[in-house]
């Protein structure tokens, strides 16, 4: 069964939060959604997993018992030990005490959190914390797991182990749905939903986004910003333009997937304009 | 120092409920409280029985107040009267002279029924009625008899609402309420969940109080101690749901611990813990028949100290049921909202997938 959103659209009032988004989101599958602050993504997970209800448009999920969330904030208890947070999440979906101890004993150890078991959530590292959430959300092997920005703030090294664990759960069949303003992460995803002001600008594959890109674009180098199209990538400069005639000195070079997101970004301007 | 002025002074334009706090609150107080804050007793509910009961009754006036005239009943009856809480003066009449008879528990009506007697006793003398005065309850007409049984309502008012309120909002502000939301948790599931904390802690608290008040100051419990547990418990669901209604109109500790002040101070002043609700202004004394601790203060008061029996503090019990009801119901009804927001204007769609 796959989960997600149809052209769904959210508001707050007469703010447009989220316009006609649509997110599927298959088991054993990493889908992401992508954005800048305030691009809509915490909005359309909340909309998945039931906490907004939305104005318009279609959201398809497991029940609520099957459900794994992490918010964008803390997402454990500071004041509870971290085998505590485990216990409570598994207690208050109810799991038999034995599949419960197996699960959490399992989990601790993907999350390298056996050491910490006795330590309060507050007194973890920042990359310990979002383990923890991930672990809480996966205890109870929900069929759905919605992760609003896991990695933000973490450092590289816990990056990865969160990955890891995205990946092992979608591997073992969940269905994820993860939301990141990182590109790179994004790029592992399955499905990308690419949001910026509420609105999807490109949807699909990493691949399908990366051949979609509308103009051409190019590389250079210089101390000052070439065009108002342009963006740093290292030591070079990428130029972006809407047509196929790139300025003079600016070479023409193949996107990567953050050369797509930002382009998509640059052409939905292009357009509004 | 003045870009740090400037700052406040900005954050505070944008923080309305405070400033309405700062501006508006003091003068909503002064106004309330004034009329409130009397020590004064304009109406004594008064009982005389006894052979000379018509007599005595048409001799008696302002502040007292006869509620009932009856020859053919004794000192026992004007006992029980005093008990019940229906009347604050018995006046038996007899052979040789009156009897008054004076609800302790009630020190300012007692102060000022003795004034107004010892106007009223020469020519209650004349008419041959000889007057002895006997305090019921609280003989030496001690206050700590009397602040005791309050307080300890007034410290459950603090734990219930205050704590309670931060304790919910704390889940807010940590994000951790939004997971709750996502758990197959009932709203009722998880305000039962959060309180019963509370209602340990505060259960424990009321024990305490009322041990050290009898220890220290000697303040008897002379009722029964289940009327006084079924009354503490309504009005322990009452604050509890007062707490939970406040954290559901708080974003953060400091708007719950403003609202909780606003509901913690009336009844500090205007439940009858320090002024009695009789001699309050009628515009205000309204505020004090909806606060929870007027009807616990009538229940520990009149369990501890008189010995009421349950029949006659039924009015307080079944009005703090009907509060606990009305309040618990709207804590729920507003938590869920926080937990299961209703579906929106439009043409949406959940579709739960098996």
């Amino acid at each position: 069964m796959t989960f997600g959103l149809d052209a769904v659209t959210v508001r707050y009032g007469r703010q447009t939060a989220l316009d006609a988004v649509s997110l599927a989101v298959e088991p054993g599958r990493v889908s992401a959604v992508v954005g800048g602050d305030g691009a809509g993504k915490s909005t359309a997970l909340a909309a998945l997993v039931g906490l907004i209800n939305p104005a318009d448009g279609l959201v398809r999920r497991p029940a609520k018992t099957e459900i794994g969330y992490v918010p964008a904030t803390a997402g454990h208890y500071g004041d509870l030990t971290v085998e505590e947070n485990l216990l409570f999440t598994a207690q208050a979906f109810r799991m038999a005490p034995g599949e419960r101890d197996a699960r959490m004993n399992m989990l601790l150890e993907q999350t390298g959190l056996q050491g910490a078991r006795r330590r309060l959530g507050g007194q973890l590292s920042g990359g310990m914390q979002r383990k923890l959430a991930v672990a809480m959300a996966l205890v109870h092997n929900p069929k759905l797991l919605v992760l609003d920005e896991p990695t933000t703030g973490v450092d590289p090294l816990s990056r990865v182990d969160l990955w890891r664990l995205i990946s092992q759960a979608a591997a073992g069949g969940v269905a994820v749905a993860v939301a990141t303003t990182y590109v790179n992460e994004a790029a592992r995803a399955t499905t990308i939903a690419l949001l910026s002001s509420g609105r999807a600008l490109a949807a699909g594959s990493p691949d399908a986004i990366l051949t979609s890109i509308p103009g051409t674009l190019g590389a250079t180098t210089g101390p000052s910003r070439p065009t108002d199209r342009s963006w740093r990538r290292g030591a070079m400069w990428r130029v972006w333009v809407p047509n196929e005639t790139l300025p003079d000195g600016v070479e023409g070079v193949s996107a990567d997937f953050e050369d797509a997101v930002v382009v998509a970004e640059l052409a939905a301007a292009e357009v509004s304009r | 120092m003045w870009a740090m002025v400037a700052k406040e002074f900005r954050q505070l334009r944008r923080d309305r409920r405070t400033l309405v706090m700062m501006l508006v609150l003091p003068v909503l107080l002064l106004v309330v409280f004034g009329y409130a804050a009397n020590f004064e007793v304009h109406d004594i509910s008064t009982v005389v029985v006894g052979p000379d009961a018509g007599t005595m009754a048409s001799s008696l006036h302002a502040p007292l107040h006869v509620v009932s005239v009856d020859p053919s009943r004794s000192e026992s009856f004007a006992t029980s009267e005093l008990r019940h809480g229906t009347a604050v003066v018995g006046v038996v009449t007899g052979p040789g002279g009156a009897l008054v008879l004076m609800d302790g528990s009630q020190l300012f009506s007692v102060q000022t029924a003795e004034a107004a007697l010892a106007k009223l006793a020469p020519s209650a003398g004349a008419g041959g009625h000889a007057m002895q005065v006997r305090i019921l309850f609280n003989p030496s007409l001690k206050t700590s008899w009397v602040m005791v049984p309050g307080l300890a309502g007034l410290i459950l008012v603090f734990i219930g609402t205050m704590i309670t309120s931060l304790g919910v909002v704390r889940e807010r502000q940590a994000g951790t309420l939004e997971q709750l939301a996502v758990m197959p948790l009932r709203a009722f599931q998880v305000i039962a969940g959060k309180i019963a904390l509370y209602l340990a802690v505060a259960a424990c608290d009321l024990t305490l109080v009322v041990l050290v008040g009898m220890g220290l100051f000697g303040v008897p419990f002379v009722g029964n101690v289940g009327t006084f547990l079924l009354g503490a418990a309504l009005f322990l669901l009452v604050t509890l749901g007062m707490g939970v209604l406040v954290s559901t109109l708080s974003q953060n500790q400091g708007q719950a611990i403003q609202l909780a002040f606003l509901l913690i101070l009336p009844q500090v002043l205007l439940s009858g813990l320090i002024f009695p609700v009789s001699s309050m202004a009628v515009g205000v004394r309204w505020i004090s028949y909806i606060l929870p601790l007027t009807y616990f203060i009538d229940i520990s008061r009149g369990v501890m100290l008189k010995g009421a029996p349950i029949g006659s503090l039924l009015e307080p019990i079944v009005l703090l049921a009907v509060l606990a009801v009305v309040v618990l119901g709207l804590a729920i009804v507003r938590f869920r909202r926080d937990l299961a927001p209703s579906p929106a204007k439009g043409h949406s769609d959940q579709r739960v997938a098996a």
